[in-house]
């Protein structure tokens, strides 16, 4: 298993900087998390990591190889990635055999049957559900072939984007269960985009927060309950979050007073 | 049963509703009385929570709506005509969506549109208009005004989209409103800034909320009382703080099924799903 390093990772879309010298290293068989608000650059590290985006500066290695330098089929051996919709990353006319057949095909691995009855084994999935389309499978079913479609080459390093936040709590469980059991038994190293800390907590041993495309600061998990992050940002949103969960809102002393005549009943009906 | 003894705003009696075509209802005998108070439904997805509210506002053209009785202040919704409906959605009852990026209009301004939904409902001159939209945006704390009035729907937050909203459907004072999934879109900073403006908003005017999610910490902090949902079916009604102790396996199996900060890190609990919670009957709140 192969650790993933991100040096001065660097990209902008025209004059706009959206990933400035962003550096990490996730050691092999880890869980790292990456959060932060929407826009701050944590989807396109994955999109720059899988190559989905290619014109980047700086340098990602994989083991001992850098990212750049691999041919795409290495590559595609090398990390794999589960998107965040499982509504929209399955091909709405391929059944799943076709889905998870195709890799198979294109790097000519061979033992197509066993590879598909092992892979839908591997996620759970009864093996008849490979002659199902997607339409016909619910929200972590198809969540759960999303996987299974980005294991079957055998990667070593796996990058999730919120592979959970379409789904509903109960589906969750079992989605968050299966990749902590896939981690255990086959040792992948995750790199996880999340904007729930609850999950991050629950999953990853060390998380980055970030913020307008650069990580302000690494933390492990166990600082989270105390709130140990310095960072500004980091502690604002640790602490939203704690909140969240224990239903104390920080904010109402935040809020301005309401203007007391907005606040007079009756105010908005048109007056006389 | 609602908190105040006040006559309350809503009284839904065995509400049914059958999408046409599907083999089983979609809302089956859910019962529920509304005052001036903040109702959370909570369900997975499918279990027909979003249904309830928009047969409310009866703006389901595909389903057939059923019920033994559906009185909003005394008013028979379901005897109600299409045009009179009209006079009711907007400005009696209004519904503040998901995603402010889908239900804001594209093409036109946003403070325009908050104008146009108080145009709609009184009879006053464009200036007036504008002028309580301006004020609304105020009140939804939106530190520019008139900055954000000229914006487009793509050049704002989603945040402040979200806040947009919730000015739009405010600004006519309704009695009740239906938050469908308000904040599911947001970030956890905003979001939270978001839930406390609608929050005070429907405290300091006294008007009846109902806040559809499928988030129990959301419904938790931010709502009196709690309907449980399942496949259609009210499974369970509980004073908000006492969501821990719920007495069904359903509500069990969603609470444990949710990772917390600090938690145990184990694998969690998966819901066991069992046919009888189907055979029973829903219960009334």
């Amino acid at each position: 298993m192969k650790t993933i390093a991100i040096k001065n990772l660097c990209k902008s879309f025209g004059a706009v900087d959206v990933l400035k010298d962003v550096t990490f290293e996730v050691p092999a068989g880890e869980c790292f998390g990456l959060v932060g608000e929407s826009g701050s650059g944590k989807s396109t590290t994955l999109l720059c990591a899988s190559m989905l985006i290619s014109s980047w500066t700086g340098s990602i290695t994989i083991g001992s190889r850098s990212l750049k330098d691999m041919p795409p089929m290495e590559r595609c051996r090398a990390l794999q990635m589960v998107f965040q919709d499982p509504y929209g990353s399955l091909h709405p006319r391929q059944s799943i055999r076709t889905t998870l057949a195709e890799p198979i095909r294109i790097h000519k691995l061979g033992d197509m049957e066993d590879r598909l009855a092992k892979s839908m084994e591997d996620v759970g999935l009864p093996h008849a559900f490979l002659d199902r389309y997607p339409h016909q499978l619910s929200g972590g079913q198809r969540q759960r072939v999303a996987i299974a479609r980005a294991l079957i080459l055998e990667p070593s390093v796996l990058l999730l984007d919120e592979p959970t936040s379409a789904l509903d709590v109960s589906v969750q469980a079992e989605i968050l269960n299966l990749l902590q059991r896939l981690r255990a038994e086959k040792g992948f190293t995750y790199l996880m985009v999340s904007h729930d800390l609850a999950v991050v907590d629950h999953m990853c041993e060390r998380f980055a927060v970030m913020q307008s495309g650069e990580i302000t600061e690494i933390l492990g998990r166990d600082t989270l309950l105390q709130n140990g992050a310095t960072h500004p940002y980091a502690r604002q949103l640790i602490e939203a979050s704690l909140a969240y969960e224990q239903g104390i809102c920080p904010n109402r002393q935040n809020l301005k007073p309401m203007n007391p005549v907005l606040r007079a009943p009756g105010f908005f009906l048109p007056r006389a | 049963m609602p908190l105040q003894d006040d006559p309350p705003i809503l009284d839904v009696e065995k509400l049914n509703v059958h999408y046409r075509g599907a083999p089983t209802a979609a809302v089956r005998d859910v019962s529920f009385k509304l005052g001036k108070e903040r109702l959370g439904i909570v369900g997975e997805s499918g279990s027909g929570k979003s249904t309830v509210g928009r047969a409310l506002l009866k703006l389901l053209p595909t389903a057939d709506i059923s019920a033994r009785s559906l009185s909003f202040k005394g008013q028979n919704l379901l005897a109600c005509r299409e045009k009179q409906m009209l006079g009711i959605r907007g400005k009696k009852i209004s519904m503040i969506l998901q995603d402010p990026k889908y239900s804001l209009n594209p093409i036109r301004r946003c403070g325009d549109q908050i104008a146009e939904a108080y145009l709609t409902h009184f009879k006053c001159s464009r200036a007036q208009a504008k002028a309580r939209a301006l004020e609304m945006l105020e009140a939804v704390q939106i530190r520019s005004p008139e900055r954000v009035y000229k914006m487009y729907p793509h050049e704002v937050s989603g945040g402040m989209g979200q806040r947009i909203m919730i000015a739009m459907m405010l600004l006519t004072e309704p009695d009740m409103v239906i938050a469908d999934e308000p904040t599911s879109a947001l970030d956890v900073t905003v979001r939270l800034q978001v839930l406390e403006i609608l929050d005070r908003l429907v405290r300091e005017k006294g008007i009846g909320l109902i806040m559809i999610s499928h988030d129990l910490n959301l419904v938790r902090n931010f709502c009196d009382r709690v309907l449980i949902m399942y496949a259609g079916q009210v499974l369970e009604s509980l004073r908000a703080e006492d969501l821990d102790q719920a007495q069904h396996p359903y509500t069990q199996g969603l609470l444990a099924a949710q990772p917390r900060i600090g938690g145990a890190r184990t694998a969690l609990p998966v819901l066991q799903r069992r046919d009888e919670w189907l055979q029973g009957s829903s219960v009334s709140a």
